[in-house]
C-alpha cells in the first residue's frame, strides 16, 4: 500500500489481552443469549422432543403386532425403533441450528456481532455449534429416557458413552451443514424449505424404521450409503449390549461395516463438512 | 521578521484528522443494473469534532458510513482511523469506533440491559467495568424505567436510545451515527442531540449523517454535502453560509401583488446597485426573493421605494441558511432532491446490500 498517511501499528493501542480469554468471553456471551432465547420461547424445544416422542409411540405402536422374529435378533419393533428415533432427534435438531444465524444475518443483528472487535469471528459460529450440541443432546436424552419408560431399553453406561459420541459426531456434521446453508440461501424462507424436504427422506431412506434386509436392492444402497444409518446401527448395538467397536453393525450391499467404521465416518463427515464450509464463513464474516 | 506567519504557533493549531477517507467507490450490482454509490468520496473528520453528513436518500451517506465501520469494503479507496488503515487492520479501528446503524437491530427477547451486557462481552470489557458504565449510559440515556424490560415493546424513541448506549458502551474515540434521529418524537430527538453535544464536549469526535438541515445546522461544528457519491462542498456550518455572502431578502409590495406590479418592482430592484438575483415567486402572492450584499442595501431599497410610491407590505432580512449552501452547491433545494429519489428507491435492494 502506498498510502500517503504514515500508518500507526495497532500495537500503539497497548498491549492486546489473551486471546484465549477474549475468545471464550465473546463466545460465552454469544451462547448465553441463545439460552437466554430458548428459555424465553421453549416452543422449539418442546417441538424438538414432542415431535420423535409421537414417532416413537405412534410409529412404535403401529407394528407392535408385527410377527415376532420377523425382525434380526428377534427384537420388538419399539427396541428397534428406538435407535431411529433418537438418532432423528438430533438430526433434525442439529439441521434447525442456521436457523438463529439466518434469523441474525436478515434482521441485521449479525451487523452489530461484525462491527465489534471480536478476536476471532469463528466465536459466532463456535456459539451456535454449543447451543445446538447441548440442545440436541438434551432432547436425545429425553427421548432416551422415555423409551426406557416404554420399555425399550437403555444402554447401560459404557453403551450410554457410545450413544452420545455417535450423537455428538452427527450433530457437528449435520450442525456444519445447517450453518453453511444458512450463510448460502438468501432468507430463513429458502432455509426452511431445505430443512423440511431434506427431514422426512433422509429419515425414511435409512435403517430408522425398517431394517435393510426389508428394502428393495435401490433403496438399501440409499440407507447403507446415509449417514443417519451410521449413527444408527452402533447406537442399536449398544441397546442390544453390544459394545464392540470391531463388531459388525450393518450387512451394507458393499461390505461389512463395524460400529469403529461407522464412527470414523461420521467423524469424516463432520470434518469433510467444516472444510467444506470454511470458506464460505470467511467471506460471509471477513 | 518574515515568514512569522507561517512559521507561528498559531498556524499549527489545526487538530489532527481522526478520520481519512480518499477516493472511496464503490458499486452494487454488476452492469447496467449496477448502481454507484459512491464515486471518488474524498473526506477528513478532525479530532475533536460533531461532523455532519448532509445529503438526499442515495446520495451515499449509509455506504460511506458503513465502509468506514469495516462493515463493507470498497471497490477501491483508503480508510485511516486515527493512523490506522481500516481495511488492513480492521479490528483495531473497530475498538476506536461505535457504530449506531440506521436500522436498529437489537434482539427482542432480551431486556436492554442484557443486550448492553452482550454488547460488553463483544468489546471484552472486564465485567465490573462493564456493570458501572452499564449504569453510567441507563442515567445519561433515562433509560431507568425500562431497561430491564424486553427490548421487544420498546418505541422507537427507548430503540434508539439503547442503540446509543450500545455505541458508547466502550467509551468510543469515536461514534458513528447513520441518520440517528429519523423517525422521532421530539422530546427523544432533543435528549440525543443533548447526549452528542456533551460527548463532544468530553472529547469524541462525532460523525453522523442526516437529511435534516436543522439537525446539521443544530449540532454539527463541520459538515459536508454529498451529492451522488462524492463531497460538494464542505467546511464549518457559518463558513459555507459566509461564503455566500450577502443577506437573503424578500420583499412584498402588498400582501397580494399582481405579475405586473411584481415585474416593475423587479426591474426596479435590478437597478439597484448591491442586489443580486432577484426571483419572483409566483407561489407566495408574486412576492420577491433576493440577494443583498450588505446591511445598507436595504435602507437604499426604502428609500428607492418609496420615491417609487411602491408601499411595503413586508420585509424579511435573514442570513443565509444551509438551504442556501446547499441549493449554491447542488443547484436544487435539498427537499427538491428527496422528491426526486423518493421514487426510485428499492427497500429490498437496499436491505440485500446491508445482508451478509
Amino acid at each position: 500500500m502506498t498510502s500517503a498517511i504514515p500508518t500507526l501499528p495497532s500495537a500503539a493501542l497497548g498491549p492486546e489481552p489473551s486471546a484465549l480469554a477474549e475468545i471464550t468471553q465473546e463466545t460465552l456471551a454469544l451462547t448465553r443469549r441463545l439460552f437466554v432465547q430458548l428459555q424465553r420461547r421453549p416452543s422449539t424445544l418442546v417441538a424438538g422432543v414432542l415431535q420423535p416422542l409421537i414417532w416413537l409411540v405412534l410409529f412404535g405402536a403401529l407394528f407392535a403386532k408385527a410377527p415376532a422374529g420377523l425382525l434380526p435378533g428377534g427384537l420388538s419393533y419399539g427396541r428397534f425403533l428406538g435407535a431411529g428415533v433418537i438418532v432423528f432427534t438430533a438430526f433434525s435438531g442439529a439441521l434447525n441450528a442456521g436457523l438463529p444465524v439466518m434469523f441474525d444475518r436478515e434482521f441485521g443483528f449479525l451487523n452489530r456481532l461484525l462491527v465489534a472487535p471480536l478476536r476471532s469471528r469463528s466465536s459466532i459460529v463456535l456459539a451456535s455449534v454449543l447451543y445446538i450440541t447441548v440442545m440436541s443432546l438434551v432432547q436425545s436424552l429425553a427421548i432416551m429416557a422415555t423409551a426406557a419408560l416404554l420399555g425399550y431399553g437403555w444402554p447401560g453406561g459404557t453403551g450410554l458413552l457410545l450413544v452420545l459420541v455417535t450423537l455428538l459426531l452427527l450433530v457437528f456434521a449435520v450442525t456444519a451443514l445447517s450453518l453453511g446453508l444458512a450463510f448460502a440461501l438468501p432468507g430463513h424462507i429458502e432455509l426452511i424449505a431445505v430443512i423440511f424436504v431434506a427431514n422426512l427422506p433422509l429419515l425414511f431412506a435409512s435403517t430408522a424404521l425398517a431394517p435393510l434386509s426389508f428394502m428393495p436392492g435401490w433403496l438399501g444402497w440409499l440407507a447403507a450409503l446415509n449417514p443417519l444409518t451410521f449413527a444408527i446401527e452402533p447406537i442399536r448395538a449398544a441397546y442390544a449390549g453390544q459394545l464392540s467397536l470391531t463388531a459388525v453393525v450393518l450387512e451394507a450391499p458393499y461390505g461389512s461395516i463395524t460400529a469403529g467404521t461407522c464412527l470414523l465416518v461420521l467423524a469424516a463427515l463432520a470434518a469433510g463438512l467444516f472444510l467444506l464450509i470454511r470458506p464460505l464463513l470467511d467471506r460471509k464474516l471477513s | 521578521m518574515h515568514g512569522q506567519a507561517h512559521s507561528g504557533e498559531g498556524e499549527q493549531r489545526s487538530v489532527a484528522p481522526l478520520v481519512e477517507l480518499r477516493g472511496l467507490r464503490k458499486r452494487y450490482g454488476r452492469g447496467n443494473q449496477g448502481v454507484e454509490a459512491l464515486s471518488g468520496l474524498d473526506l477528513t473528520v478532525p479530532a475533536g469534532s460533531l461532523y455532519g453528513l448532509l445529503g438526499p436518500n442515495g446520495a451515499g451517506k449509509t455506504t460511506a458510513l458503513r465502509i468506514l465501520c469495516t462493515l463493507l469494503a470498497p471497490d477501491a479507496g483508503a480508510v485511516q482511523v486515527a493512523g490506522i488503515d481500516a481495511l488492513q487492520e480492521p479490528r483495531a479501528v473497530r475498538r476506536l469506533l461505535g457504530y449506531v446503524a440506521q436500522e436498529v437491530a437489537i434482539d427482542k427477547i432480551l431486556t436492554g440491559r442484557e443486550l448492553l451486557e452482550l454488547q460488553g462481552d463483544l468489546y471484552h470489557l472486564d465485567r465490573g467495568d462493564r456493570q458501572g458504565r452499564i449504569g453510567e449510559l441507563v442515567d445519561l440515556l433515562g433509560m431507568a424505567p425500562w431497561i430491564d424490560r424486553r427490548c421487544g415493546g420498546y418505541s422507537g424513541g427507548m430503540r434508539r436510545r439503547l442503540d446509543l448506549a450500545c455505541g458508547l458502551l466502550h467509551r468510543p474515540r469515536l461514534l458513528v451515527l447513520d441518520e440517528p434521529t429519523v423517525g422521532l418524537d421530539i422530546e427523544s430527538r432533543t435528549a440525543i442531540w443533548g447526549v452528542l453535544r456533551q460527548l463532544c464536549a468530553e472529547g469524541t469526535t462525532v460523525l453522523l449523517s442526516s437529511h435534516y438541515l436543522e439537525e446539521v445546522d443544530a449540532l454539527a461544528d463541520h459538515l459536508a454535502i454529498l451529492e451522488a457519491g462524492r463531497v460538494i462542498a464542505e467546511g464549518s456550518p457559518a463558513a459555507l453560509k459566509g461564503a455566500l455572502g450577502g443577506d437573503r431578502v424578500t420583499l412584498r409590495v402588498r400582501e397580494f401583488s399582481t405579475p405586473e406590479e411584481a415585474g416593475r418592482v423587479q426591474r426596479l430592484l435590478e437597478g439597484c446597485p448591491g442586489v443580486r438575483q432577484v426571483v419572483v415567486n409566483q407561489a407566495q402572492g408574486y412576492s420577491l426573493n433576493l440577494v443583498v450584499e450588505h446591511e445598507g442595501v436595504v435602507e437604499q431599497l426604502r428609500r428607492q421605494l418609496a420615491d417609487a410610491e411602491l408601499p411595503v407590505f413586508a420585509l424579511a432580512q435573514s442570513r443565509p441558511s444551509l438551504d442556501d449552501v446547499y441549493l449554491q452547491a447542488t443547484g436544487r433545494t435539498l427537499m427538491d432532491a428527496e422528491l426526486a429519489v423518493a421514487g426510485s428507491r428499492d427497500p429490498k435492494a437496499e436491505r440485500k446490500q446491508s445482508m451478509r
